[in-house]
């Protein structure tokens, strides 16, 4: 047993880990042993990210930025850089990263490797659609320069890979400009999920961010209900003096939570809470960048919250039109009485993105937290998984821990000729499990 | 000379450990000009790339092994031939060592004197003609916790900070009214390449916070500065124990 950690609770399998702080050290490093993946900051909830074997290559030492062109807002960085640190730099200069994810503790590296989307989706696709270019270093000790122009196939493998086709040393990825550190935001209160699917395509033109939380403990008439979120950043305002002012203060988490601590009735009473808590229909802010892009970052650790058993993710895409598959989910949940507290709904749009291995693509995506309580979210997230695998839909690999081999290779029918491309001496827990081997 | 008052100008001895990095990003962003030497020309390169990139007004490389008196004093005359005036000297070269390897072997043990003493204060005994005459400037000297008792663990590492600890308490004294000052650094555990093997136990601090507080103590001319701040207490603890309860202890 290693000493890298999941998200959700798991460990990696790997025999020692080794911190790479210059990229220098990656190729020497990369001939010291038969077996290896990277590890950032490990916000992958599952085993995507944890070693089967071998060396866990922890990166997010590797973390200094190379240029940054202020006319034109291409950033380059070494791969462990976090989201955090490149936000710290890039806000006050007037520029955004182009896709955030729901936390900003990951790094460069793992954004790409996971090709993460965020709340833009329906109009910038995901990361790996702003990558320009990046240096994939491979077992055999060449450094490779990738780009949709170059190494094209190598490239596509490479976002959304996994970690699987190297190391990522390095990328350069293209910034969005802003006008200002704060986020229009409007919250309506949604009465079921007609309501969303009308909000989610009539606000699709006008918002950049689109996304729902929604009341998975909610049964009945009120099935599906929640709250519509949307935001568009501000215009005219002041980045470098807004973000100043945009408090770092976190809590923490400072120890594993009792396992009773989270149970129906709680879940229950905070989903009601949490709806009940805007009276309005609608509700307009301005949001500062943390609070509207990531709440959970707010409280550090927050994973203890769910005990020692961790958690389970469980996050699908199924295309637009099976919106009855979509309140078939929301009912088995409701009815399994395994509330989730973040029940997190949103519309991809249909931005392909390059990743050969890309969880994103047209339709509803659906995430779900909930407190692993093993066989019992086992039946759980099979029952899901029929309605998921029915629909045609899939899984993403960097929320799961538990998809069968099968749905895997269903719901990514690209996964052999990524095999293909798949580095030597690479491989995860996930890996094993869904490829075999 | 305007120009210099607004743009601090920084030399950084052995600019690539962890945190000497993360303070040469602070003086970056302030685009301070900088002048870093430490022993591996990719790194540097790699640093330089990062440093202007955060908005460094210069940043000019020196290559130069710090593990000798020698090495270190021809260096540092190389940077007085490039700079007329330093506001702020940080000198963080340094090894950590393993101290059963120290014991067994006289090398490694020589070594680790020379990087931890004999050239910083080479360094400094360099660069004293230069400040006196500019009659202002700050010396920060990395020292460590280590410095102020030695412990059964690392105590070969504690000597050489110590050493320092006392090297930049009476230089600190000697220059006291010459409008120069000297800090002592003294941190506690810090995540960086330094101690990348030890376990990351809850004492282990980011160097990002650990810098910002070095800088705030050249800002404000302090003295001595424990950082984290704890370490203050703790060491106030573990320094005034008595030996014979002391000695007991394996840590």
């Amino acid at each position: 047993m290693g000493s890298c950690r999941s998200w959700g609770g798991m460990m990696g399998h790997e025999d020692r880990s080794l911190s790479i702080h210059w990229k220098q050290d990656i190729i020497p490093a990369l001939q010291s042993d038969q077996h290896f993946l990277c590890y950032g900051l490990g916000r992958s909830y599952g085993d995507s990210c944890l070693s089967a074997q071998g060396t866990a290559l922890v990166m997010n030492p590797l973390d200094k930025l190379r240029s940054f062109d202020a006319h034109t807002g291409l950033l380059s960085a070494e791969a462990g850089l976090s989201l955090h640190h490149l936000l710290d730099f890039a806000v006050p200069r007037g520029w955004f990263i182009p896709v955030s994810p729901g936390t900003k503790y990951v790094t460069l590296g793992g954004a790409l490797a996971n090709d993460i989307h965020g709340k833009n989706h329906h109009v910038r696709g995901t990361i790996g659609c702003h990558v320009t270019e990046l240096e994939l270093i491979r077992s055999s000790g060449e450094a490779i320069l990738c780009s949709l122009t170059r190494e094209r196939d190598l490239f596509c493998a490479t976002i959304g890979g996994l970690g699987l086709t190297g190391i990522i040393s390095w990328c350069t990825i293209q910034l969005i400009p802003i006008e200002s550190a704060l986020i229009d935001t409007e919250c309506i209160k949604t009465s079921g999920l007609e309501d969303f699917f009308k909000l989610e395509d009539d606000s699709a033109k006008d918002w950049e961010y689109t996304v729902s939380w929604i009341d998975c403990m909610a049964k009945g008439r009120s099935l599906g209900r929640g709250i519509f979120i949307r935001g568009n950043h501000a215009r005219a305002g002041n980045p470098a003096a807004e973000y100043a002012k945009q408090s770092q203060l976190k809590l923490s988490i400072p120890l594993q939570a009792p396992t009773w601590l989270l149970n129906s009735w709680s879940i229950r009473a905070f989903n009601e809470a949490y709806y009940h808590k805007q009276q309005r229909r609608l509700s307009k802010t301005q949001s500062a960048i943390d609070p509207f892009f990531y709440p959970l970052d707010m409280v550090l650790h927050w994973n203890r919250l769910y005990g020692k058993p961790g958690l389970l993710q469980y996050q699908c895409v199924i295309d637009s039109h099976r919106q009855e598959d979509l309140s078939h989910i929301f009912h088995i949940i409701a009815h399994s009485g395994q509330g989730s507290f973040l029940a997190v709904l949103k519309k991809f749009g249909a931005v392909p993105s390059p990743g050969m291995l890309s969880f994103p693509r047209e339709g509803y995506t659906l995430s779900l937290d909930f407190q692993n309580q093993g066989d019992k979210s086992r039946e759980l997230f099979q029952k899901l998984d029929a309605v998921v695998e029915a629909a045609g839909g899939r899984l993403y690999p960097a929320k799961d821990a538990l998809m069968s081999p099968e749905l895997f290779q269903k719901g990514y029918p690209n996964w052999e000729k990524f095999r293909s491309f798949v580095d030597p001496k690479f491989t995860s827990l996930f890996w094993q499990r869904v490829s075999g081997g | 000379m305007a120009e210099s008052q607004n743009i601090p100008q920084v030399a950084i001895f052995g600019a690539s450990s962890g945190l000497a990095l993360a303070v040469a990003q602070i003086y970056a962003h302030r685009r301070a000009r900088l002048f870093l030497i430490a022993r591996d020309r990719q790194k540097l390169n790699d640093i330089e790339k990062d440093l202007r990139t955060r908005g460094a007004s210069d940043v000019q490389t020196l290559v130069a092994d710090l593990s000798g008196a020698a090495s270190a004093q021809s260096v540092t005359d190389l940077l007085l031939q490039r700079v007329q005036h330093l506001d702020v000297v940080l000198i963080a070269a340094g090894v950590l060592g393993d101290t059963e390897q120290l014991l067994r072997d006289a090398k490694s043990c020589e070594h680790l004197i020379d990087i931890n003493v004999q050239s910083p204060i080479a360094i400094c005994n360099r660069l004293l003609p230069l400040l006196t005459q500019q009659k202002d400037g700050v010396i920060a000297l990395f020292s460590s916790v280590a410095g102020d008792r030695g412990r059964a663990s690392n105590f070969i590492y504690g000597a050489s900070k110590a050493a320092i600890t006392a090297y930049a308490s009476g230089l600190r004294a000697r220059l006291s009214t010459t409008g120069i000052q000297v800090l002592t650094i003294k941190p506690g555990m810090v995540a960086t390449a330094m101690t990348s093997h030890l376990p990351k136990g809850p004492l282990m601090a980011a160097p990002g916070p650990v810098a910002k507080s070095i800088v705030k103590a050249i800002d404000r001319r302090a003295d001595v500065l424990y950082t984290p701040g704890f370490w203050r207490w703790i060491m106030l603890i573990i320094v005034h124990l008595p030996e014979a309860i002391f000695k007991r202890l394996k840590f």
